[in-house]
């Protein structure tokens, strides 16, 4: 039997032994660069994060800044996306899995928000700026529609200019494909049997929905929820275009109340050339970084306590 | 069927639901409507978007005082200066190449790294070291991108670029570009690794029956089966890359030219629209217009972008039950 | 809407022995329908698709109230189809179409204005691999009344435990109905599902082969499950095994490739069939 040429074994045990140590130098690359990234900054910022900077207002003076004013900025920013985000996210999403049959429409709808979830944050900044701060031109700051009193945390102008309200609801435009994706999968895992079940009960489409199915997916649309938010609180460039605040000397006190996040702060610091700015810009990194590790710990506990099989 | 059985069957027969048919058929309906109200948003969105820029985009292109710009000096012009005052440029091409350039050099290194961590993490990790790893790409997805500006202005030039050549001035367009590698480089490690995850064992079983080393298993049988989720995880990650605005506003530099000397400073579409946004230009003005033209080309190039991965991802996909 | 009349009278009357016809296929057009109250199902000219591809082919068959029915055949003959008509389940498959007539107790199954979650109320349902809801073992018994009125809590808790001893699962699982269904055998988990089907008081029991996925022992306890409810409910199985067939039914329809071949009594078809490829299947010469 004539067979073909073979490739001679240590060749092949070498392009085997090559391939791993590629993977592994490529991981290590990337561990290093990532570390590095962490080493720095923390070399930079620890010195600079004392009580004084959590609590104190930003100031043209380093060592006197603080970011009480971001952080509480991005507190209510990121509560009023949340707030709008995830009912619509989630809403959209059982309507795709659950009522909508195959369709072109469907199709079409599918791949709209596919793109939606690809279009740069700064495009959404564009919208918000026209839609939520402009209304469309419908009305000008000076002549607005009023609701409420200054007093109260509702107080409200129609067109919303460069306020909190618009920030949340930018954000929310750049959270809400992500979200719709994220719950969309989550449905999806719910096995069709436990449908089936439900239904040869005598359950109407929305009680199978609302009893079964959401129950179901619930402990992963949270989770998605929880990092669709940690992606929103490091959201900076729409924020700029809708109202550029990068000095903001107060917390916010209404939904009109002008506001800055703490991306933007260290947007601010990091652009500065001198070098004490840019330790207050580390400590503020670290800051943004202890919340983002909170809200992933939380993500986390969730997937790991709440998670459980759905069938057997 | 003892007492309580027979009655309360007795006593659903009888009294039929609780809800009247009529009722319930009212509240599904409006569950229903409320769900397609909410599903139309997103559309909304899209509509919106593109309506906006549209007719900003076309009111740049028509200006009374600007005869000169038209939709070919826009996209053939070489020159980008709409700050100059008396005779005012606008050709893109600058701004398109200071954004393809930042982003080639954000892909050559993410991609490769990106791709070998995943079949690291895929074929070679324990199930322990793999979960670890993909928690760590989960929390770095998150980290805002002004904290990789802030690393590239601090680190990457500074210690990695300027000893290496003096021509690297503060504001360069390789140090933008490894910043945004690195940002880029999580989703491209994460999605990539879902990718050669969902190719299953069985494929992976059959090679090595045959005799086939890890290598062969891996390069001939896993990367090519997973080949359409890779692809699609590329593209968004450049498609992420191109939207990238903070990094390269921190880092790449103001100033618009048609270069491919990554040593030099760039302007990127996205920092060019953060400049006139944090400026003081008129909204009627020819610069204002112009970044409304700038958004709609970005906007159509990462459309494009996601159409084109998600057709691969549909295609080439291959149904493994 | 249409809703289905009340079957107490059903109740108290004594289970007669089958009067079912036996079709050998061919349609039988014109004959009146009249009300049988020894009849549970009628099905008239039934005809099946999916989308393009016919299933069922003009089926006329008769199930007699508080019976045990078996539907046998080889894979792809379309009696799971045929189950799922009796329930209208097939509604949530998109192109699922059927003409001809289905009625239980009179009422016409494949009328456009026929309340579907009514009828599924009525008939119950159980799959062919366990599907407990991951929740108690209570509220999985619950979930049907809750969903049907049954809120007072007393209520809930007789009901449950009627439904859960009429299952046989009762003893074995008393001391724990707070637990998760899932942590529950297979065996157990099928019968929790019977006995979730039981709890709304139905007067139509579907089960589509059962006891496929689950080991012999568990298999015999819900076969004498089966027999128990007889007196109860009527009964329709489908299953591909024909011993289980002999075993638990009292009357069997043998189906081919979508069409009914022959139907009788279940010691009859089994000893004495009519019809060639019946006597085939039976002894096993295909299949």
């Amino acid at each position: 039997m004539k067979t073909g040429r073979t490739i001679p074994q240590a060749k092949r045990i070498l392009s085997n032994r090559l391939m791993w140590a590629a993977c592994l130098g490529a991981t290590t690359i990337a561990v290093l660069v990532l570390s590095a990234l962490l080493i720095t900054i923390a070399i930079e910022g620890t010195g600079a994060l004392t009580w004084s900077f959590l609590t104190s207002f930003a100031s043209r003076k380093p060592a006197q800044a603080g970011i009480i004013a971001p952080l509480m900025g991005s507190i209510w920013v990121c509560a009023i996306c949340a707030i709008v985000a995830i009912p619509v996210g989630i809403g959209t999403a059982i309507y795709l899995e659950e009522y909508a049959r195959r369709s072109r429409i469907k199709s079409l709808i599918q791949l709209n928000i596919s793109n939606l979830s690809g279009v740069p944050s700064i495009v959404y900044g564009i919208l918000a700026l026209v839609a939520f701060v402009r209304f469309f031109g419908i009305r000008t700051a000076d002549d607005a529609w009023t609701f409420g009193n200054a007093e109260s945390i509702f107080y409200l102008q129609i067109p919303f200019g460069p306020s909190v309200i618009a920030g949340g609801l930018t954000l929310a435009l750049v959270v809400l494909p992500i979200m719709i994706i994220s719950s969309q999968e989550a449905l999806r895992s719910v096995p069709q049997s436990l449908r089936q079940a439900a239904l040869a009960l005598g359950s109407t489409q929305w009680q199978v929905v609302w009893h079964v199915t959401l129950p179901a997916a619930l402990p992963t649309i949270m989770t998605g929820a929880i990092l669709s938010m940690s992606r929103a609180i490091g959201e900076a460039a729409p924020l700029l275009v809708i109202g550029g605040f990068l000095l903001v000397f107060q917390t916010p006190a209404n939904l009109m109340s002008d506001f800055t996040v703490l991306p933007l702060q260290i947007y601010n610091w990091a652009g500065r050339p001198q070098s004490d700015f840019h330790k207050i810009a580390a400590a503020a990194i670290i800051v943004q970084l202890v919340v983002l590790l909170a809200f992933n710990t939380i993500a986390i506990i969730i997937r790991q306590k709440l998670q459980r099989p759905l069938q057997s | 069927m003892t007492s309580i059985a027979a009655r309360t069957a007795a006593e659903i027969s009888q009294r039929g639901r609780i809800r009247s048919a009529a009722f319930q058929g009212f509240f599904e309906g409006s569950i229903k409507a409320m769900l397609i109200a909410l599903t139309l948003l997103s559309v909304l969105t899209t509509v919106v978007i593109i309506a906006v820029l549209v007719e900003e985009t076309i009111g740049f292109f028509t200006m009374a005082d600007h005869p000169e710009i038209s939709l070919w000096s826009f996209f053939t012009g070489t020159e980008w200066s709409p700050l100059l005052g008396a005779k005012p440029l606008f050709g893109v091409l600058p701004l398109i190449s200071g954004t393809l350039l930042v982003t080639a050099i954000a892909g050559i290194f993410a991609m490769p790294v990106g791709l070998l961590t995943a079949v690291f993490l895929s074929e070679y990790a324990s199930p322990r070291t793999r979960s670890i790893l993909k928690s760590v790409l989960e929390v770095l997805a998150g980290v805002p991108t002004v904290v990789y500006g802030f690393f590239a202005l601090t680190f990457i030039t500074p210690y990695l670029l300027q000893p290496l050549s003096s021509s690297f001035g503060t504001y360069n367009a390789m140090g933008a570009g490894i910043a945004v590698g690195i940002m880029i480089l999580p989703i491209v490690c994460s999605l990539s690794e879902d990718a050669l995850r969902a190719v299953p064992q069985s494929l992976r079983d059959g090679a090595y029956a045959l005799g086939a080393t890890k290598f062969d298993v891996t390069a001939k049988v896993v990367i090519p089966a997973g080949l359409s989720g890779v692809v699609a995880a590329f593209l968004l990650a450049l498609t992420r890359a191109i939207g990238e605005t903070m990094i390269v506003a921190l880092a790449a530099g103001g100033l618009a030219q048609l270069t491919a000397n990554p040593s030099q400073q760039v302007q990127t579409m996205t920092a060019y629209m953060v400049q006139i946004f944090l400026g003081d230009a008129p909204a009627a003005g020819v610069e204002y217009r112009s970044s409304y033209a700038v958004a709609f080309t970005l906007f159509l190039i990462t459309f494009i972008m996601t159409w084109t991965g998600a057709v691969i991802l549909k295609r080439y996909r291959e149904e493994y039950e | 809407m249409k809703a289905i009349p009340s079957p107490e009278t059903n109740m108290e009357q004594p289970t007669t022995t089958s009067t079912s016809h036996s079709h050998s296929g061919s349609p039988t057009i014109g004959e009146p329908m009249t009300l049988r109250t020894d009849t549970a199902i009628e099905m008239q000219n039934l005809s099946a698709w999916y989308s393009k591809n016919q299933v069922l082919h003009a089926i006329d068959l008769d199930i007699a109230a508080k019976q045990v029915c078996a539907f046998i055949g080889p894979s792809g003959c379309g009696k799971s189809t045929l189950l799922r008509w009796l329930n209208r389940m097939n509604d949530t498959i998109p192109g699922a179409r059927a003409t001809g007539k289905i009625a239980l107790h009179g009422v016409s199954l494949l009328d456009t204005a026929l309340d579907v979650v009514d009828l599924r109320r009525r008939v119950g349902m159980v799959f062919q691999k366990p599907n407990p809801f991951p929740k108690s073992i209570f509220d999985n018994v619950a979930f049907g009344p809750r969903l049907h009125r049954i809120y007072s809590r007393t209520d809930l808790e007789e009901l449950v435990e009627q439904s859960l001893r009429a299952s046989a699962l009762w003893d074995e699982v008393k001391d724990r109905l707070t637990s998760s269904a899932l942590g529950l055998s297979g065996g157990q988990q099928q019968r929790l599902c019977i006995a979730r089907a039981i709890a709304v008081g139905p007067e139509l029991l579907l089960m589509d082969e059962p006891c496929s996925a689950l080991d012999p022992r568990s298999t015999a306890s819900i076969e004498e499950l089966i027999r128990e409810l007889r007196a109860t409910y009527t009964i329709v199985i489908v299953t591909h095994n024909m011993q289980q067939a002999s075993r638990v039914s009292d009357s069997t329809a043998f189906f081919y490739e979508g069409k009914l071949v022959e139907t009788g009594p279940t010691d009859v078809l089994f000893t004495t069939p009519k019809e060639r490829r019946t006597e085939d299947y039976v002894t096993g010469r295909f299949g």
